[in-house]
């Protein structure tokens, strides 16, 4: 079966865990942004981890599935509507052969994600199916969806149930405002100690420039500490000799305005990085959109490794009682 | 001895270890470029890679520091850069730092209609709206003429020293004394569009843009074949998407029109290969006499061709 694309929505791409192994060749991860939210709606349908689902953003598309089968909606509130009438989020449906999948105004949040029992089956590029769309490869067709596609679904390992549904106080709800961890470092030491404590103490606000790449916030203005530049950086104080930018780095070019580089951004370049968003506060961030509130908070590692292994474990006891109850 | 032991004793002073939240591991071994740097950031990545430790899923040497991505639940950050930080004192200087490599032939088309039409189009963002990127790199590195500094670019080779910002676009750095290292800043404001494979130049670093898109390099001329081939028709990409790999040494190589479009009309029926031999690069000799060592090196990549 397949799921036919009537309209695409603002920007749906397929995703999965990303593409993990190459970032030495330049080669960004992709994957879904908020990995929470893909993982568990992987668990409500009843697939392998890891299979490849669609990530909707902001607006949604208008699907028509094929054949028979079940689908959950995660993360961002995208209200759904099957042939008209609303159904459920968080908690696993079962569609037709020609139903029609429709979405209302995004409520809360800015991603969602759609998982369908078998997952989407398009080719893999480099070891995941995840879309990487600025050089085009993975995914379907190396590119967002658009009008007229048709997303192989490919079978189903074992049995999927309608009706299942992750516990109502384990669903996130994400407002307007967000506190995004993050562990300083890398070099800060170019900003000047006023700057990096207005840096973590400013209440940012996401600009439109927030997409799968990076989110530029604005807020604050920072001052870098004066120097000498060093051979090879080039001459503006925010240049640095270029290196690598871990995913989730923070960058101010210009002093003006933080840019959080995130899935899809550049792997390296001569900006400097001041800090790292913390791997759980990822799928956070990818839930907020533009004019929403981020403050920035600085965490030690051991609290960055506490609140990874606090998601992990709650994500395995989320997939523990999903399959007790099939 | 130009960049000889001084620089590599500077380099040696107190690389900055840090967490890249809780993924990554940063490590800047410098703060300024130097060929001797980049040897050490690929010596120590060269014997982590060899070692294999599980908890590593990415290794990435780039010019002056290095970054490696870890699972922190198999391999503790802190446990890694204690390992680091062995493996940085058994690296020690760039005594006896040998690379097995290879050197290649670039071919580049300077001056091209295409990336002239892009920085015509991007003049507003420039430092000197009236010159071309070229004129305006040559003067301010006191080149007399844009032919001189053409002729300084394409008569020494480079190292690659860093890949990444998107898949396949290598960091050159030219192997010849400092103070014969080109140095230009990057555009005031980045342009948002740059044609594929556009070779340009930022701070200290020659680049060959692998794909189109935003950039904000000088640019001075076109490469007349691809860095990157997700499709993998080429022979040269049937083990990697990628071409560029740290350590290897490009000869760019200035080309006329008419074998630019030779070599393109290969690329277009597959039939293009690079010019590539193997190399065994010894760090000290490099640094010694660099100039008697290149000629060496282009002995070695063009002595057949009589």
């Amino acid at each position: 079966m397949a799921i036919r694309v009537r309209k695409p929505g603002l920007l749906t791409t397929v995703q999965d865990e990303g593409r993990i192994g190459d970032y030495a060749i330049g080669m960004p991860p992709s994957g879904a942004m908020d990995r929470f939210s893909y993982r568990v709606g992987n668990y409500l349908v009843g697939n392998e981890d890891g299979a490849a689902g669609l990530e909707l953003t902001y607006f949604g598309p208008e699907l028509e599935f094929t054949g028979d089968t079940v689908v959950a909606l995660t993360g961002a509130v995208i209200p759904p509507k099957l042939n008209g009438e609303e159904c459920p989020v968080w908690e696993s449906f079962a569609v037709k052969s020609g139903d029609v999948l429709t979405f209302d105004y995004l409520r809360d949040g800015a991603r969602s994600y759609l998982s369908v029992a078998g997952g989407i089956d398009v080719p893999e590029f480099l070891g995941s199916r995840s879309t990487y769309t600025l050089i085009g490869l993975g995914g379907f067709e190396g590119r967002a969806v658009t009008e007229g596609d048709e997303l192989p679904v490919g079978k189903a390992d074992g049995p999927s149930k309608a009706g299942l549904k992750l516990d109502e106080e384990l669903v996130p709800s994400y407002g307007s405002e967000a506190e995004i961890r993050v562990i300083v470092g890398l070099a800060s030491y170019r900003l000047t100690e006023e700057a990096l404590e207005q840096f973590l103490s400013v209440e940012w606000t996401v600009t439109p420039d927030a997409n799968r790449v990076g989110y530029r916030f604005r807020g604050g203005e920072l001052s870098f500490v004066e120097r000498e530049q060093p051979a090879g950086a080039g001459s503006d104080p925010a240049n640095v000799v270029d290196f690598g930018y871990p995913v989730g780095s923070i960058q101010v070019p210009g002093g003006v305005e933080p840019i959080a580089l995130l899935n899809d951004a550049v792997t390296g370049g001569g900006y400097a990085t001041i800090g790292t968003i913390i791997s759980p506060d990822l799928d956070r961030l990818a839930q907020t959109k533009t004019n929403d509130k981020v403050r920035f908070r600085s965490v030690s590692l051991d609290e960055a490794l506490a609140a990874r292994r606090e998601r992990r474990e709650r994500l395995g006891e989320i997939k523990a009682s999903l399959n007790g109850d099939g | 001895m130009a960049d000889g032991a001084g620089a590599a004793r500077r380099d040696l002073t107190e690389p900055r270890y840090s967490y890249g939240g809780d993924e990554f591991v940063f490590v800047e071994l410098a703060e300024n470029m130097s060929l001797s740097v980049n040897f050490r950031a690929m010596a120590i990545t060269n014997r982590l890679k060899e070692e294999d430790l599980s908890g590593i899923t990415d290794i990435c040497p780039s010019n002056a520091s290095y970054m490696v991505r870890i699972d922190p639940d198999v391999l503790h950050p802190d446990r890694l850069i204690e390992h680091l930080k062995e493996l940085d004192a058994e690296v020690g200087g760039i005594e006896g730092f040998e690379l097995q490599t290879r050197v290649v032939d670039v071919p580049v088309m300077m001056e091209d209609p295409w990336t002239h039409e892009a920085l015509m189009r991007f003049r507003d963002r420039h430092q000197d709206p009236e010159a071309t990127d070229l004129e305006y790199s040559a003067r301010i590195n006191g080149y007399g003429s844009k032919d001189g500094f053409v002729d300084a670019l394409m008569g020494s080779p480079w190292m690659v020293t860093m890949i990444g910002f998107v898949p396949g676009l290598p960091w050159c750095y030219q192997l010849v004394p400092p103070d014969e290292q080109v140095e230009v800043p990057k555009y005031v404001r980045p342009r948002t569009f740059t044609p594929k494979h556009a070779f340009g130049f930022g701070g200290g670093f020659a680049v060959v843009y692998s794909v189109e898109g935003a950039g904000g390099y000088q640019l001075y001329g076109i490469a007349a074949a691809p860095v990157l081939d997700v499709s993998q028709r080429l022979k040269d990409f049937r083990d990697s998407i990628v071409f560029p790999k740290p350590g290897d040494i490009f000869n760019y190589r200035n080309v006329g029109r008419e074998e630019f479009d030779e070599i393109t009309a290969k690329v277009d029926d597959g039939s293009f290969e690079y010019r590539t031999r193997p190399f065994t690069f010894e760090a000290e000799k490099s640094l010694a006499d660099p100039h008697a060592y290149n000629r060496e090196i282009k002995e070695v990549l063009y002595g057949d061709q009589g």
